[in-house]
């Protein structure tokens, strides 16, 4: 089935199987390698981006239920400049990856969540990621980053 | 993991979408928010061979104030229903308990009407309109009719929609005023429940239902006819697993469900009686 969609700002238009997984159009169809695949049951938040701006598991979703709508991956979130956003920024200031594996979801579940809240208490902004798991268990540094990233 | 392969079609109405369903036969099922049926579809424990997507259905997604009870369409996302101003004052215990299914992300596309079609007894939602005493209103090829969430749950994901009825609205009482409380308790932040209960209590009437706790979601009735009767909320509590037949699993025997149950019983009433 042809769909459209509009990825980080570039139209696209491809004939897909149905049961295509949104996950796996950006990466194997768009060489879109930076959304990661974890635990594939959309319990670990890897595979987070953004479906017209909230973020969901792209595992969980078919690339024909995106059709028409606006994504955007952690390769859209920088500038054209490659200048990082500000997200970005305060993870790689507070330190908030280690091995790396779960920061692009991280960074997405996190940019929706200061959409929907942008002034959140430390708890809001624990609970709010409950859906992205660090296997390194670097938690701490994540939350400081996206406080330090909503201005706290 | 990718699911087996099947045929997608896309239904404009709840209307079309029944037409599909009946066209392409019981081997079909409707798609929603996909996070019910895709894992599973994942896990090939499902390989329907047409999906009949209704995600695009939006006139089957609000919700209103009707008088004397809230109209949800099926296909409002658990993020809407969560953050509702309608219901954080008609009906906040359905609000706050779509704000414990799944995590934000499932909730930005997961809906309440797949929720409850689904029939899963570890969701949040089926027990939670359960409690509330909720109506299921569901259209088929020969129009529409009211199904009493009592009535509703079969067995293990089985529920009383025929193969070629879709459900389209939930109707909850408004609460007026009762006091309630969600209990969910589970071992990760955003895990299914092992046990969990939705209570809410005004005066002498109540209602109890609770999540995993058998093959379906089960109304505690027995607390609310103890509750009625005038017994001390911990008297009530006791009574918790009359109607309940839970199972073991990786996470809880049969015994420490039922204890739990009674243990959570007694914790939410003692919030709603608060």
């Amino acid at each position: 089935m042809e769909i459209r969609v509009t990825v980080n700002g570039v139209e696209h238009k491809h004939d897909v199987e149905p049961r295509t997984l949104l996950v796996q159009y950006v990466r194997e169809h768009l060489g879109l390698t930076g959304t990661n695949i974890g635990c594939d049951t959309s319990s670990c938040g890897a595979c987070s981006l953004h479906v017209d701006g909230e973020a969901v598991k792209s595992c969980t979703m078919l690339a024909v239920q995106a059709d028409g709508s606006s994504i955007t991956t952690i390769e859209g979130m920088a500038g054209k400049d490659g200048s990082l956003h500000p997200m970005q920024k305060a993870f790689m200031e507070n330190h908030g990856l280690q091995c790396g594996y779960c920061t692009p979801g991280m960074v997405m579940a996190a940019t929706s969540l200061l959409k929907e809240n942008p002034n959140p208490s430390e708890d809001d902004v624990r609970i709010g990621l409950e859906g992205n798991l660090c296997r390194c268990t670097g938690y701490h540094n994540i939350v400081k980053a996206v406080l330090a990233c909503a201005g706290k | 993991m990718i699911p087996a392969a099947f045929d997608y079609v896309r239904a404009g109405s709840a209307a079309e979408a029944i037409s599909l369903i009946g066209e392409h036969g019981s081997d079909a099922k409707f798609l929603a928010g996909g996070h019910s049926l895709l894992p599973l579809m994942k896990l090939r424990l499902a390989q329907p061979s047409v999906l009949v997507d209704i995600g695009r259905v939006k006139d089957l997604s609000y919700i209103k104030d009707a008088g004397d009870h809230i109209a949800i369409g099926a296909l409002t996302r658990h993020m809407d229903v969560e953050t509702s101003k309608v219901l954080a004052q008609h009906a906040p215990l359905l609000a706050h308990a779509a704000g414990h299914v799944g995590d934000p992300q499932v909730r930005h596309r997961g809906t309440i009407g797949g929720s409850i079609a689904h029939a899963d007894p570890a969701s949040d939602l089926p027990a939670t309109t359960l409690a509330l005493g909720a109506t299921y209103v569901v259209q088929g090829p020969k129009g529409t009719r009211e199904i009493a969430a009592r009535d509703f749950y079969k067995g293990f994901l089985e529920s009383a929609l025929a193969a070629d009825e879709m459900l389209t609205e939930i109707r909850v009482p408004k609460m007026n005023g009762a006091g309630w409380s969600f209990q969910k308790f589970n071992r990760r932040a955003q895990d299914w429940a092992i046990v969990g209960v939705a209570a809410w209590r005004r005066g002498s009437e109540s209602g109890v239902a609770l999540v995993n706790m058998g093959q379906t979601p089960v109304l505690a009735s027995s607390v609310s006819a103890a509750i009625a009767s005038g017994a001390s909320v911990a008297d009530a509590a006791q009574k918790a697993v009359a109607e309940a037949s839970p199972t073991a699993d990786n996470n809880a025997s049969v015994e420490y469900r039922e204890h739990l149950a009674k243990v959570l019983v007694r914790r939410a009433l003692e919030h709603a009686s608060a």
